[in-house]
Order: C-alpha cells, then sequence, then structure tokens
C-alpha cells in the first residue's frame, strides 16, 4: 500500500516535471515565434489532429463502430466555430457575393465558446444520425457515415446556404490562434476528457460492446444508448476539433472536409495503434510530422548533385504513406505502440525490469 | 419539359445506369463472398481509365481494349491477393481499414505516376457517332451502355447457375468454412470473384469514361461509393438487385441534375442508401438467396 502511494506521488510529480518541461519549450518558441515559425505551425497542427485523432479513436478503438463520418462532423464544428468569429466589420469582405444571412450579420461570439458550440452543434448531428444508423451492422455503417459526410459536404456548398455558409466559395478571415499555449491547452483538456470517459464505468461498458455486443448486452448494458453516447461524443470532439483546425488554417471551403481528410486521420488512429489515445496523439504527430518533413521526396532528388532520381516527384510522399499504411495494416496490426497507454511505471519497469522482477520472484 | 427532354434524360440515366450497374455487381460479388465492402473497387475502375489511356496509345482501339481488361484484372487479383488474403482469419474491421488503405494507395499512386490533372479519355472509333430517333439525339455509347450491361448479366447469371466455378462461388458465399471442408478451393474461388468483379469494371470504365471523357485520380472514388449504394439498394449479394440499383440510381440522378438539383445530385444517393436501410436493410432482394454469390 505504502508503495503504491509511493509510486503515485512519484507518477503526479514526473508528470508536473513533464508539463513544466512542456511547456517551456512551448514558451520559448512562442516567444522567439519568428524564427520558429515553421515547427509551431508543424505543432499546432499535429495538436489539432491528435484530439480529431482520439475523438475517431473512441467510436472506432474503444466501441468498435466504424464510423467514417468524422470529416462531416469536423466540417460542422468548423463552420460553426468560422461564422461566429469573423469579426463582424469583416463579414462583408467575406461575404462578398451573396452577403451574410441578417440574423448572423451581428452575432459575434469569442472563440473557446464558439468551439464550444460547434462541438455541440456536430453531437446534435450525430444525435439525430445516430438513431437510425447506430442500428446498422459494421460495414453498413461505415458506408453511411461517410455518406453522411458527403450529403453534409453538398449541403454546405449548395445554394441554398449560400448566406450562412458561403455556399462553395468558403469562408476566410477566421481569427487564428494568437499563441501555442493555448492551442495545447485545448487539445490538453480535450484529450483529457475522453481519457478520463474511457476510464469510467462507460469507458468499460464501450469496451464491452466492441468485445462481445451479444454478451455485453446480457450483461445488462443498454447496448443502443451506450453507442449513441459514444458516437455523440465523439462526434462533439471530432466538431471542436474541426473548429480547431479552421482556427488553424484560417480558411475553409466545403473541399476541405472530403472523405480523404477522414482517410488521413483514420491513417493516424491505425498507424498509432487502434484503442489507444496516447497511440493517437503519437500518430497524428508523427504522420503530420512527417509529412511536411518528407516535402523533400516530392521535389526533384539529384543524386551527388548529377543524377537526377526520377522517382522523386510531385505525391511521391503520399505513395509512401499509403504503403506504410499498407505495411501496418498488414504487419504490425495493433500500430506502433501496440495498443498500450502512456503510463510512467510502465516507462519506469522498462529501464529496471530486470532489478523489478528478481524482487517480485523473491517476495513470493 | 416535353416529351422528348423527358426520354433524352431518361436514355441518358439508363446509359449511366449501366456503368453503374457493372461495378455494383463488382461489390455485391465480393460482398457476398468475404462480407467486405471493396473500397479499392472504385479505385481499380479508375486504375481501368488509365490503362485504358496507355494501351490506346501504344495499340489499335481493339486490342488496347482487351489489354486494358487483362490489366484490370490482374490488379484486381494481385489486390485481393496482397492486401486480403493475408487479413482472412482477422476481424473484419482490419480487413476494411486494409481495403480504405488500398484504396488510398491506388488513389495517391495514380496522382503520383499521371499527375492530378484530369487526362483526355480516348475515343474509340465509331462509339461518340451522334444517332438521333426522332427528336432524340444520343452518342452510340449511350445506346451501347444498357445492351452491354444486359448481355454481360445474362452470361454472369448462366457462369453463377450453370458452371462448376459458379456453383463453387455459391457455396463459398452460403457458408465459407463448409464450403472448404467439401473440398471447394476457397482462395481460387475468391480470386475468380475479384477477377470477374474487375473484368466488370473494366467494361464498365471503357463505358463510363468514354461518355465522360476525362480520367484523374479521384474520378473512381464516387462512382465507387455510389455503386456500394446500388448494391445495397438492390440486395447485396444479389446480381439482377445490383443491376436493377445501378439503373435506378443513374437515371434518378440524371433526373436530379435535369430538375437543376446538381449540388444534390451525390447526395441523393446517400439518401437513398440511408432510407432503404432503415425500411428495407435487405435491400430489394436481399432475401432471396438463390440469388445469392
Amino acid at each position: 500500500m505504502q508503495l503504491k502511494n509511493k509510486n503515485k506521488i512519484r507518477n503526479i510529480i514526473l508528470s508536473i516535471i513533464l508539463i513544466l518541461i512542456v511547456n517551456g519549450i512551448l514558451s520559448f518558441l512562442q516567444v522567439n515565434k519568428s524564427d520558429y515559425y515553421y515547427i509551431i505551425s508543424i505543432i499546432q497542427r499535429s495538436l489539432v489532429f491528435a484530439v480529431i485523432a482520439c475523438s475517431m479513436n473512441l467510436v472506432i478503438g474503444f466501441t468498435g463502430l466504424f464510423s467514417l463520418g468524422q470529416a462531416g462532423f469536423m466540417a460542422i464544428g468548423a463552420y460553426v466555430t468560422a461564422i461566429f468569429t469573423i469579426p463582424i466589420e469583416r463579414r462583408p469582405n467575406v461575404y462578398y457575393i451573396n452577403g451574410i444571412n441578417d440574423y448572423l450579420a451581428n452575432i459575434y461570439i469569442p472563440w473557446p465558446i464558439a468551439l464550444i458550440l460547434g462541438g455541440l452543434v456536430a453531437a446534435l448531428f450525430a444525435f439525430l444520425i445516430g438513431m437510425p444508423v447506430l442500428k446498422l451492422k459494421s460495414d453498413y455503417l461505415a458506408i453511411a457515415t461517410l455518406g453522411f459526410a458527403e450529403i453534409l459536404r453538398a449541403v454546405i456548398a449548395s445554394p441554398m446556404m449560400d448566406r450562412i455558409t458561403n455556399g462553395s466559395f468558403g469562408l476566410k478571415n477566421i481569427p487564428g490562434f494568437s499563441n501555442i499555449i493555448e492551442l495545447t491547452i485545448i487539445s490538453a483538456i480535450c484529450i483529457l476528457i475522453m481519457i478520463l470517459l474511457v476510464n469510467s464505468s462507460y469507458g468499460r461498458d464501450f469496451k464491452a460492446i466492441r468485445e462481445d455486443e451479444i454478451a455485453a448486452e446480457a450483461m445488462g448494458i443498454n447496448i443502443f444508448k451506450m453507442k449513441q453516447l459514444s458516437f455523440v461524443i465523439s462526434s462533439f470532439f471530432a466538431g471542436v476539433g474541426g473548429g480547431m483546425f479552421a482556427m488553424f488554417i484560417r480558411s475553409i471551403d466545403s473541399k476541405t472536409f472530403q472523405v480523404s481528410l477522414t482517410y488521413d486521420i483514420l491513417l493516424m488512429v491505425v498507424l498509432g495503434g487502434i484503442g489507444s489515445f496516447t497511440g493517437s496523439i503519437l500518430g497524428s504527430f508523427l504522420v503530420t510530422a512527417s509529412k511536411e518533413l518528407l516535402r523533400f521526396f516530392d521535389e526533384p532528388f539529384l543524386l551527388f548533385g548529377k543524377i537526377e532520381v526520377s522517382l522523386f516527384r510531385p505525391g511521391f510522399r503520399m505513395v509512401i504513406f499509403s504503403i506504410l499504411l499498407m505495411v501496418v495494416v498488414l504487419f504490425f496490426r495493433k500500430g506502433i505502440i501496440g495498443g498500450k497507454e502512456f503510463s510512467w511505471d510502465k516507462i519506469i519497469n522498462f529501464f529496471i525490469k530486470p532489478n523489478h522482477k528478481k524482487k517480485d520472484e523473491e517476495s513470493i | 419539359m416535353n416529351l422528348s427532354i423527358i426520354l433524352q434524360h431518361s436514355l441518358t440515366g439508363i446509359s449511366l445506369g449501366g456503368s453503374y450497374a457493372l461495378i455494383a455487381i463488382g461489390y455485391t460479388l465480393v460482398y457476398g463472398i468475404l462480407r467486405l465492402i471493396n473500397f479499392a473497387h472504385g479505385d481499380i475502375f479508375m486504375m481501368a481509365g488509365y490503362f485504358m489511356i496507355f494501351s490506346y496509345s501504344i495499340f489499335p482501339w481493339y486490342i488496347a481494349i482487351l489489354v486494358t481488361i487483362v490489366a484490370t484484372i490482374i490488379l484486381g487479383v494481385v489486390i485481393e491477393k496482397s492486401a486480403y488474403k493475408p487479413l482472412r482469419q482477422s476481424p473484419k474491421m482490419s480487413v476494411m481499414i486494409s481495403a480504405i488503405g488500398v484504396s488510398y494507395l491506388l488513389q495517391n499512386l495514380a496522382t503520383y505516376l499521371f499527375s492530378a490533372l484530369p487526362r483526355e479519355y480516348p475515343e474509340i472509333p465509331g462509339l461518340k457517332k451522334i444517332f438521333h430517333i426522332g427528336n432524340i439525339y444520343a452518342s452510340l455509347v449511350t445506346f451501347l451502355t444498357p445492351v452491354v450491361t444486359i448481355v454481360l448479366v445474362i452470361f454472369l447469371l448462366f457462369l453463377i447457375n450453370k458452371t462448376k466455378i459458379g456453383m463453387s462461388m455459391r457455396a463459398v458465399s452460403k457458408d465459407y468454412e463448409a464450403a472448404s471442408l467439401m473440398g471447394i478451393k476457397l482462395n481460387k474461388t475468391i480470386s475468380f470473384t475479384f477477377a470477374i468483379g474487375s473484368f466488370l469494371a473494366a467494361i464498365g470504365s471503357i463505358l463510363y469514361f468514354t461518355d465522360r471523357m476525362t480520367v484523374f485520380p479521384f474520378s473512381g472514388s464516387m462512382p465507387g461509393l455510389k455503386c456500394f449504394v446500388a448494391a445495397v439498394f438492390g440486395g447485396i449479394g444479389s446480381i439482377p438487385g445490383a443491376v436493377l440499383g445501378g439503373f435506378f440510381l443513374g437515371i434518378g440522378e440524371t433526373i436530379l441534375i435535369a430538375c437543376g438539383q446538381s449540388t444534390f445530385s451525390d447526395a441523393f444517393t446517400f439518401i437513398v442508401l440511408i432510407i432503404m436501410l432503415l425500411f428495407k436493410p435487405t435491400g430489394l432482394f436481399g432475401e432471396k438467396s438463390i440469388d445469392k454469390v
């Protein structure tokens, strides 16, 4: 018991140290913003995608629902956030063709509330779409959610929505995050809530449904309600993530949220390991960073400064990513960290494992 | 809107539906056997378009068609062997992710190899010749597509109902394990199914792209999803169902475009899907197990 407490205190101290280190690094980057602009943008993008990847993992990895509607929910969150946070005086500029809806024209909401509102609207849509769709079996569910995302995209771009979403012209002038620490805190809060949810009794229900639906039902779990809950919460965070994404890229249109965006997020989730938040966070950082850093694949490459390697052409980077995804799917089915979660105990045990084992044996 | 315009649009719709039907059969066959949405099928269809472009630049049109068909069949079978076969025993979700991965790979590969810009689709001599009956104008391909579709479907139904390989396909789709215990070679049957699916996708691609005139790396993804919906609409596993679904979606979409609602032509498909799944999840012919493949 005493040992347990000691470990707990140690873990808290280690976590605080880690947070301080991260904070220090981020502050350093923030202060020297102009020098590290590129790195900051990579970190921001990764943080946004970390939230979205975790939200996707919540449905796919923890509840076993193969939902491919993430891009659609992101679109809802992004549009809601964008519509309410574009500064009022710049709105005529954005809606220069059809003008803005009279009711919306003068409503301005500060971005943190707009983000939550975006999440709530996404969650509401998820609730409505979930009622019919969640009764379907796995592959029908996938195609129905994918279809939903496509319908939504068509609706956003349709002429009827011109005065709200600016139709196919998209929205621009969306205010961005003023500094990287803000964004980090929001992502951390979102991910933390999801982690707490999964570790709660609801989370255990989700996992029971994932493992065996019939057994879970026999144990008295209200399957439909739990599926609905997981789907709605996941969509809420996808919506918040979408809003953050809109604030990160500053301008959005309906083409931003194509099916390929969902596939990109799926790549992060699968690469990091299905059913592990640590994996999703790692996956989103890895994919985002390498997408940027591997840009040289897309540029002509001269071997020894003379011979041009014809392999290096625009698009090569994405081919490598797709092959990577296939390799992970076929050979490393559990992703890079194999479905495990981050914990200090595991890391410390990893380093001093041999001693620990001996002690355990002696005590037995 | 007078009668001739309506007839004109229905003809276009039927023609589009014909190519949809051919692709939808590919989905229905594979789903019937592996219980897997072959997300890559639409991209196989897109690759067939590129194969045609390149073979046409080398060979005369009749050999080019043959080369396209053979190359597409090889592609389909290779995908099955490399991406789906290793995952036979794993959970369904892994296979689906693998299918999405293949689709992602083919799209990116096409972007890399052929660039993202649309390429002009070659014109097979005579296919674009304009005919007119009364006030209705249409190219030969528009008339030809439904005919080719019907002929191929009759041929396919014969293959599945009367031949030995067709019988083993039906057996595998009924019960996977029992079929293999009865001495049916699973891998051979599955590969054959993929070969047929790819063959139909190649024919469908020639008919579809001759009408559309350009191919680009993402031109397969939307038709692919729509054709899956067509297969679900008709009852997955049923060939006549897939054909009917293909025609239904093709005509419905054309009518929507004719009414000036082209933004919703894609959404229409998915609305059909959701309504269908709500009221009759088995599709139109889903319950008839005789048609199952």
